[in-house]
């Protein structure tokens, strides 16, 4: 159902009735005096406010030249005040690159835009500690929170295969994520060296004397301490191999379950990413054999880290780095490259070939059928779409980069713990597809990248401005923001659900699938019919 | 709700089992004959972890019931049923312990406290219920069938951090009330008061649930809605008042859950609700999901799988391992048999 004829239900006038120069009018009024009710809370924040009134009143102004002279009056403006008092300087920049970006000609924004957004993130570790301090959300993330938020947008483009493009409800894309971690864990760590105690008789636990492997195999991993044993393969082949597992795994659960109805799947995938978690924790000791799989709740530690190795690192002239842990005594601009910066770099590069993979699937056969079957199966299958196959492909491609995500991230973390499998993960990822817009690629990259900023850092730089900020009398608030990291998921998926399922940042196919609807108008909602039948 | 079973001729019934029923039964086999190896083996743990198992079910059956009421009427996975049960359990400790003082060692002033408290849980638990579905699902109902499926995830988030804000990330301590003297023993197998009082609970619970959706107008509205929402709304019944009123009651059922629930275990902790509503959702599933009879039998089942599984010491895989088979179940159960083992098959399930 429309949200707007909701509100007319409950006998409050449309929004969307009311003439545009109304509802802009209310709009600014109210802007400016919320602005003015923050300034008393944080100066920044009513400042932050008004800035973002003005810059919606002035983008009605038509492009050349008002507009652009009265952007370049508040940039100069700004650059006055920071001239001579504490302004950031970072501000004016950050404000002029944006309304540069705003100001690129629709002509050429397919590629501009996306290009001046790559740049500003590779160059992100150069500057990111020279930016000012955002209102409520505290400092930008430093370049760790930047590696996990790379690999979480990895994963919601992924999810966005099987969820946005599909329409399939996958609950437990956790599980995949689990899969590509536990690949690279098992292949690039000293987990399978089977170790023995030289004493005869005498169990690895109660050895005294150091344990001699008795496997060893090594594949073109680097920086292997030599005498580790375990399987090293090259931390590069691990990626594509946790993706392919992945991939397989998900035709495995994938084939036997897709032709069960859209919230059948949902719960049946749920169930997988219940199970998987378990596997992981209780898998150090099979049923009392003693195989040990994943080393149970200690999980898999440390892991090898990805590297080009002596030789090509010597050709390139130490661009690439022989080894990512070991790395870099470069100094570049004036900013020492560490270990984190080129995890950061990779995580972009491995983030580019997903949403192009992405984007390129949305347009081919394959993707136009997904599209399909989302609208209407049945439809979809007269017209000669192979469900099942169709499908199962979603998911293995669904799963693959999810597997891939796994795969990157444990190594940088250089661990893998059965406790990072919840399914509060599972929905923390659907929560980024849906906030940012199922089906949309560009909707969800923001979506998931706010989210997993929140998530690690957001949260508690948010919770702390709530603790000092707002007070009534002497009440203070004493937050653990933390704590309620699910609440923000809640919220947010229910909000979205009821006023804006299309997303934020929606495509414009997908929203008009969410308000036309699938099924017909109910006759019970009488009252409500009525009002939506009158158009709106 | 309780549909109509459509009975299948007895030829159908005849023909030759294919292979995933063939595989289903020497499965079901190959438990038994653990099961009959153990009590063999240890009869007295046997029956004491049967009748754990009983207890189990009853709290798995009466939160089922209202996943496969909302299911039935509405065809929605409500996630945030198991969150509402939690809630039970919660309000169960603040209501017998701050408004009527119940204690330890208090002797029989106990069952009144035990029966307000349990009326007054359940008519929270009813309220909170519908009023979900009248913020969360109702503006929903034309949407695709997904949205409030997602709905109810977050739906499910927001009640587990509400109770978390209320009573606090440690678990919550209800007082230890039920008495725990032998209503029965055979050898060395005793029947204790707490264990019974599951039962004692439950069915009087089940038998006015059953009077309700057959006997009375409102339970023929319910059925009528299930089977047909459009074709009850000309037939003049209020279908939005009837899916609320399915609610309330679904409601009512978690918070009876819940109470037993607090009661029996003596804590609560306010991340336990989902974890418990997907086991009761699978015992809803595998009786076949919107047949009330199925959702007991189910829940019955699972209690008794889970409470063997964690009790028997014959080759059992131990608790660690209870929710991988509960799960395992349910996946089994919608890839092989989605109907369940009473309910009909669905044109779409299959």
């Amino acid at each position: 159902m429309d949200p707007n004829a909701m509100w007319e239900a409950h006998g409050i006038p449309a929004w969307r009735r009311l003439p545009a120069e109304t509802r802009s009018r209310i709009v600014l009024g109210a802007l400016i005096v919320l602005a003015i009710l923050l300034f008393f809370v944080d100066h920044s924040l009513g400042y932050a406010v008004l800035l973002g009134a003005v810059v919606i009143e002035l983008r009605k102004l038509p492009l050349w030249p008002q507009r652009t002279a009265a952007f370049a009056v508040i940039v100069v403006f700004l650059a006055i005040l920071a001239a001579v008092s504490s302004t950031p300087w970072s501000l004016v920049f950050f404000l002029a690159a944006a309304f540069g970006a705003a100001a690129v000609p629709p002509k050429y924004r397919g590629w501009a835009l996306p290009l001046g957004a790559i740049v500003a993130a590779v160059m992100y570790p150069f500057y990111y500690a020279h930016l000012f301090t955002l209102p409520v959300f505290g400092a930008f993330p430093d370049v760790p929170t930047g590696v996990y938020m790379l690999v979480f947008i990895m994963m919601a483009v992924g999810l966005n295969i099987v969820v946005g493009y599909a329409g399939l409800l996958d609950l437990g894309y956790v599980a995949f994520y689990a899969t590509g971690a536990y690949t690279c864990a098992w292949f690039a760590s000293a987990q399978f060296a089977g170790q023995k105690c030289p004493t005869p008789g005498v169990s690895v636990a109660n050895c005294s004397v150091s344990t001699v492997p008795k496997h060893s195999f090594d594949f073109g991993a680097v920086g292997v301490l030599p005498g580790t044993g375990g399987y090293h393969v090259s931390v590069w082949l691990l990626l594509l191999l946790g993706g392919i597992i992945t991939a397989f795994f998900g035709i495995v659960i994938g084939l036997p379950t897709l032709r069960l109805r859209g919230d059948y799947l949902a719960i049946v995938t749920l169930g997988f990413g219940e199970i998987l978690p378990q596997v992981a924790r209780n898998g150090d000791n099979f049923f009392g054999t003693g195989f040990n799989l994943t080393n149970g709740p200690n999980g898999i530690t440390p892991l090898d880290s990805p590297g080009f190795g002596h030789h090509l690192s010597n050709l390139t002239g130490g661009f690439l780095p022989a080894n990512y842990l070991q790395c870099c005594s470069a100094k570049v601009m004036g900013h020492a490259v560490t270990s984190t910066d080129v995890f950061f770099w990779t995580a972009i590069v491995l983030l580019l070939v997903t949403v192009f993979c992405s984007y390129r699937l949305q347009f081919s056969r394959l993707g136009r059928a997904w599209i399909a079957i989302r609208e209407d199966e049945t439809a979809a299958a007269a017209m000669g779409v192979p469900l099942m196959r169709t499908k199962t492909w979603a998911y293995a491609s669904g799963a693959f980069f999810g597997g891939v995500a796994g795969a990157f991230y444990a190594s940088f973390k250089s661990s893998t713990f059965p406790g990072d499998f919840f399914f509060n993960i599972s929905v923390f990822i659907l929560c980024m597809v849906i906030l940012g817009g199922m089906g949309n690629i560009w909707g969800v990259i923001v979506g998931a990248g706010f989210l997993s900023y929140l998530n690690v850092f957001g949260l508690g730089t948010t919770g702390q401005w709530i603790n000092t900020h707002i007070h009534f009398g002497g009440w203070h608030p004493s937050i653990d923001a933390q704590l309620y990291q699910s609440l923000v998921y809640g919220v947010i998926i229910v909000t979205v659900m009821l006023f804006r399922p299309e997303g934020l940042i929606p495509s414009r196919r997908r929203a008009a699938e969410w308000h036309e609807g699938v099924h017909d108008e109910p006759l019970y909602d009488h009252e409500v019919a009525q009002i939506a039948g009158e158009g709106v | 709700v309780a549909a109509d079973a459509t009975v299948s001729s007895p030829l159908s019934r005849l023909r030759a089992p294919s292979f995933t029923t063939a595989l289903g039964l020497l499965f079901v086999a190959f438990i038994g004959v653990w099961l009959v190896i153990n009590l063999i083996k240890t009869p007295a743990d046997f029956f004491e972890v049967t009748a754990i198992g009983i207890t189990n079910g009853c709290v798995y059956a009466l939160v089922a019931l209202g996943y496969t009421l909302v299911y039935g009427i509405l065809e929605l996975i409500n996630f945030a049923h198991g969150d509402v049960f939690m809630l039970g359990g919660m309000f169960t400790i603040t209501y017998s312990t701050n408004f009527f003082g119940l204690h330890h060692g208090q002797g029989a002033v106990i069952v009144p406290i035990v029966i307000a408290t349990l009326l007054l849980t359940m008519a929270t638990c009813g309220a909170i219920n519908a009023t979900i579905e009248f913020f969360a699902y109702r503006p929903l109902r034309s949407a695709p069938r997904l949205a409030p499926l997602i709905t109810a995830i977050g739906v499910s988030f927001i009640i587990e951090n509400v109770a978390l804000a209320v009573w606090g990330p440690e678990y919550v301590i209800a007082p230890d009330v039920l008495p725990r003297s032998d209503v029965f023993h055979i050898g060395s197998f005793d029947y204790q008061w707490n264990k019974l009082i599951a039962v004692i609970i439950t069915v009087p619970v089940l038998l006015g649930l059953v009077y309700l959706i057959q006997n009375t107008r409102q339970g023929k509205a319910m059925r009528a809605t299930a089977q047909d929402k459009d074709a009850s709304a000309m037939m003049g019944i209020n279908v939005n008042r009837t899916i609320s009123f399915t609610f309330l009651i679904a409601g009512a059922l978690a918070g009876a859950a819940g109470i037993i629930y607090s009661l029996y275990f003596t804590s609560v902790k306010f991340d336990q609700g989902f974890q418990l509503g997907l086991i009761a959702f699978t015992a809803a599933v595998l009786g076949g999901i919107g047949n009330l009879p199925g959702a007991v039998l189910g829940a019955v089942l699972i209690g008794l799988l889970q409470g063997w599984n964690e009790g028997l010491n014959w080759h059992s895989p131990g608790s660690d391992w209870t929710e991988s088979i509960v799960f395992a179940i349910l996946i089994l159960i919608l890839v092989f048999r989605p109907a369940g083992l009473l309910g009909e098959q669905t044109p779409e399930g299959g």
